[in-house]
């Protein structure tokens, strides 16, 4: 079925591929302009994922990585959210992946040798699919702040790495989610590289006490939005084509 | 004043940073406990129609270095051109696949089948092509490319001739070195930039 062509992507929305502040972006971006035009069924259609790959715990990373036997350390937050279109539509069974360091800021790679140990009982993925209603929701606990290469002295605010599909493979997004209130977003040059101000604020969910369960977890709610089809009965065949 | 529009912006994009596998094949950071399996190991299962293809490359910086940390994700048609989910698409053919450079060498390995050629909604095809999406460290939204075969027809492809600086092309085309085998390096910066997309 032809949903129409994508919504062509708003490059304001997002950071510039280029931005000397984060030193490893300046050798990894392009120089030349992309190359725009309308989308193709290349980009309309995408994988889709059914509930049948997920796994009992996969949307509980207090648990996921033992499998229930333990459970890791760290401040219990349930982050729950909905996933969008830009026509305001709900994005149902869709795939989000998260990743992140533990509640002391290590990530579980070769590569992270920061002091803070790791944790038996964390591992740091999860997955979930949205609802009929593009609703998703994790448990997990809070993760660290931690310092990171880049000037002499950055820090990562404690943030969730994000990662979405949509149903088409030009709606692929990967994103991160802060927390409210953390000083430390105002100085990464990470968070930095939007340019927009509000854009930025809408990666920082707010604490939902609401959300929360007494005596249990708190809850921060994270809204995703992704592209849209473009509506119209109009779409004309283009001349010469 | 005027009425307000109801539609909404796009959740900005952030790096996937240096543990982008943690999250999307945790297996290659040694994590295997969470999932049975990484999503997205092969596009294809053993049965597939058409040609088995590997393609293999680097992804390439402005400094001519090839990075270790870049995971890559591929979405193609099956041999007939058909995409998955579309009435009479190949049940063998997923479409969708991750992999990732490699931690010693940055060499990416990509395994399936040719896909054949699709159609444009207002008539046309499009030539032999398998979309790529680009993410590392460093890379602040990802990056669109296609990966095309040297040895398809690609003279009408709709896409190649919005190319308007015809050297650049060939940076889209796979190069054949032998019996379905073809090289693709990816260059995000410098002398033999990749052409990315925004479709």
């Amino acid at each position: 079925m032809d949903h129409g062509p994508l919504i062509p992507r708003n490059r304001a929305a997002h950071p510039p591929a280029y931005d000397v502040d984060y030193k490893t972006a300046v050798p990894r971006s392009p120089r030349w302009p992309l190359l725009s035009m309308e989308s193709t069924i290349s980009e309309e259609t995408g994988p889709t994922f059914g509930h049948g790959i997920l796994g009992k715990h996969d949307n509980n990373l207090i648990v996921n990585y033992t499998q229930g036997e333990g459970l890791a350390v760290g401040e219990r937050i349930r982050v729950h959210g909905r996933v969008l279109d830009e026509n305001a539509r709900p994005v149902p069974n869709t795939l989000v992946e998260i990743w992140q360091a533990n509640a002391g800021g290590r990530y579980r790679h070769v590569k992270d040798n920061y002091f803070a140990p790791l944790d038996p009982n964390f591992g740091g993925c999860g997955r979930t699919i949205t609802d009929d209603n593009g609703f998703y929701e994790f448990l997990t606990i809070r993760p660290g702040a931690y310092p990171w290469p880049n000037r002499a002295n950055d820090w990562r605010p404690m943030h969730i790495h994000f990662s979405i599909f949509g149903h088409a493979f030009g709606q692929r997004l990967i994103s991160q989610m802060y927390f409210q209130g953390d000083p430390l977003i105002d100085l990464c040059p990470i968070a930095a590289t939007i340019k927009s101000r509000s854009q930025l604020d809408r990666l920082v969910a707010p604490l939902d006490m609401q959300g929360s369960r007494p005596m249990d977890y708190l809850a921060y709610k994270f809204d995703i939005v992704l592209r849209g089809n473009r509506q119209t009965m109009f779409e004309n065949k283009l001349e010469g084509m | 004043m005027t009425q307000e529009l109801t539609t909404l912006m796009e959740t900005p994009s952030q790096t996937g940073g240096p543990y982008v596998h943690i999250g999307c094949i945790p297996s290659f950071t040694g994590i295997t406990s969470i999932y049975p399996v990484d999503l997205g190991v092969s596009p294809i299962e053993d049965g597939a129609a058409g040609e088995i293809v590997t393609i293999t490359g680097e992804v390439i910086d402005g400094t001519g270095w090839a990075l270790r940390d870049a995971m890559l994700e591929s979405w193609q048609a099956d041999a007939a051109g058909l995409y998955p989910g579309q009435p009479g698409a190949d049940p063998k053919v997923n479409g969708f696949c991750r992999f990732a450079a490699d931690k010693e060498t940055g060499k990416f390995t990509l395994r399936t089948v040719k896909p054949g050629r699709t159609p444009m909604r207002y008539g046309g095809t499009q030539a032999p092509h398998i979309s790529v999406w680009i993410v590392a460290r460093g890379i602040n939204i990802g990056l669109s490319t296609r990966i095309y075969f040297e040895d398809e027809d690609n003279d009408s492809d709709p896409l190649l001739a919005r190319i308007e600086q015809r050297q650049r092309v060939s940076t889209l085309i796979a190069r054949k070195t032998g019996d379905g085998q073809y090289t693709f390096n990816i260059v995000l910066q410098g002398d033999g930039e990749t052409v990315f997309l925004d479709l």
